[in-house]
């Protein structure tokens, strides 16, 4: 479905971010990225969508490789990849339901979207999201009112109305509590089993990773150094992609699932 | 070097060493020579005697000038009405030229940074750097006297002010939100509508109401060459020293400007 191939980015600066990445991730696997600071995790989805223009090697969305395509065929491959940010990159001065409609941006023409006269389907469809994310009456509500695991659920919303076939996460926990980051990365799980959709997550919280998904890639340097399930992630392993500390305690075992996803 | 090891083996610390300090008071001493230096040339180039009879000559002029003429007032509904109308327009016109000029002079969203960014920047220090004043006796010649030449000065003037601030604010917004809106593979013209124009949307207000605040002051004076207004009264009076008029048309003009004061507090309230 994604496939990376020899995929390089190397900054202005002369940064080496990526090292001929190969990387490839079939339909519906949810694939946790970890890695230290610095070790190109952002980039990696950065150039997948091209927010970050990779400087060699091809990215495979379906049969297309995004790599080759001009601004108009780009715009058009992007509304198949959903986007969810750290800082949530809400637009804070409109409200949630228009932040949930910029979603559908891709398909709408230049003045039904600044007039907002988005079609009914789309607007249906941003209701029933919102719904299931538990913010269905806060639709109204400008962006900037909401709290933190608020505003990731109008992200996870805004992605998800692309309807694409791919998300892109990028660190969807770093700027939330213990158990709000818990139920997003649930949520995030939970959705994408739902649409059978595969996402790219990229996450510091080894343990968290470990608890939802199926497939974990570390990387260091710009460089995978480890690709495997979620248990195969020993000591050892991570003294390879982070360097030498005392793993037990982060390596946790998957117990507590009680939790319900509450508003 | 500010920290300096003691003989008995502490460290002391003062704000500067030694060295940069004489430097300072020799700075300090130069400037103060300069000062004086002034001062006795602009004495010697002042005629004192009409300086020192100054206080009985303002306290005259505030004798005629009390009480105002009153009724005078019916001669000025239409100017001031013309100045608050030629500050308005002017003010509408110069942002709608500034906000194309704004996008283009912004870092972020320039066209091209090699040729159209300093086009745009030219604009901006050219239209800041004449005074509406001279604005309007350069348009007067080519557009005749009257309010319509005021707008355009007005405006012409404003278009620099508005477009700096504007650009100020084009490149510090958010990116992270232009880019969640572009990752959802909106066009470049959908990113500015959802993601940068709500951003700087409170910055455009604003400047929108102070520019307008500042053009109604001077808007005032415009009258003095002939470019419509208050200030057309006001140069007529002072030309046959009349001076309850005079005050009546600094009263007037006064109020204009707190009530300007006033709408622009109120707008700017409203919008943050």
């Amino acid at each position: 479905m994604l496939r990376l191939v020899e995929l390089d980015k190397t900054y202005p600066t002369g940064d080496k971010a990526l090292k001929s990445v190969d990387l490839e991730v079939p339909q519906g696997q949810v694939l946790a990225l970890i890695g230290p600071s610095g070790a190109g995790k952002s980039t990696l989805i950065r150039c997948i969508n091209r927010l970050v223009e990779p400087t060699s090697g091809s990215v495979f969305l379906g049969d297309v490789d995004l790599t080759k395509l001009g601004s108009g065929a780009l715009r058009r491959e992007r509304r198949r990849m959903g986007m969810i940010f750290q800082e949530y990159a809400l637009v804070e001065r409109l409200t949630v339901m228009e932040n949930v409609l910029s979603g559908r941006l891709g398909y709408v023409g230049f003045w039904r979207s600044f007039t907002r006269r988005f079609p009914q389907s789309d607007v249906d469809e941003a209701f029933r999201l919102l719904d299931r994310v538990g913010l269905l009456e806060m639709a109204d509500k400008r962006a900037d009112e909401l709290s933190g695991g608020q505003r990731q659920r109008v992200g996870i919303c805004r992605a998800l109305i692309q309807n694409p076939a791919l998300l892109l996460v990028d660190e969807p926990t770093a700027s939330l509590d213990p158990k709000t980051s818990r139920q997003i990365m649930r949520l995030i799980c939970e959705l994408c089993a739902e649409r059978d959709l595969a996402a790219i997550i990229n996450i510091h919280d080894v343990a968290l990773a470990q608890m939802f998904v199926q497939r974990v890639v570390g990387l260091r340097f710009g460089a995978i150094e480890f690709d495997g399930p979620p248990d195969a992630l020993t000591p050892d392993v991570l003294t390879r992609i982070y360097g030498e500390e005392d793993w037990e305690a982060t390596i946790e075992k998957v117990e507590d699932e009680d939790e319900m996803v509450t508003a | 070097m500010p920290v300096k090891t003691l003989s008995d083996g502490r460290k002391a610390w003062q704000r500067r060493d030694s060295k940069s300090q004489l430097t300072r008071w020799f700075f300090t001493l130069i400037g103060v020579a300069i000062f004086v230096w002034c001062w006795n040339r602009i004495s010697e180039a002042t005629t004192w005697f009409f300086v020192w009879d100054a206080p009985s000559i303002a306290g005259d002029i505030l004798a005629r000038a009390t009480p105002p003429r009153w009724s005078y007032i019916e001669k000025l509904w239409v100017p001031i009405w013309d100045t608050l109308n030629i500050a308005t327009l002017g003010t509408i016109g110069a942002l709608i030229l500034a906000v194309p000029v704004a996008f283009m002079a912004a870092r972020n969203t320039t066209p091209s940074t090699l040729f159209i960014r300093p086009i745009a920047l030219l604009i901006i220090v050219s239209t800041r750097s004449i005074n509406s004043l001279i604005w309007a006796l350069l348009l007067i010649a080519i557009i005749g006297p009257g309010v319509f030449a005021g707008v355009v000065a007005i405006a012409i003037r404003s278009i620099g002010f508005c477009a700096k601030l504007l650009y100020e604010a084009i490149e510090e917004i958010d990116v992270a939100q232009t880019e969640a809106i572009a990752s959802t593979g909106a066009s470049r013209w959908q990113v500015m509508a959802f993601g940068i124009v709500p951003q700087i949307l409170p910055a455009f207000a604003g400047i929108s109401v102070f520019r307008w605040d500042i053009n109604i002051r001077e808007s005032t004076v415009l009258g003095l060459v002939g470019a419509g207004g208050i200030g057309l009264q006001l140069s007529s009076s002072l030309n046959v020293l009349a001076w309850p008029q005079v005050a009546l048309i600094l009263i007037v003009i006064l109020m204009a400007v707190v009530l300007g004061e006033w709408v622009s507090a109120k707008v700017r309230s409203a919008i943050i």
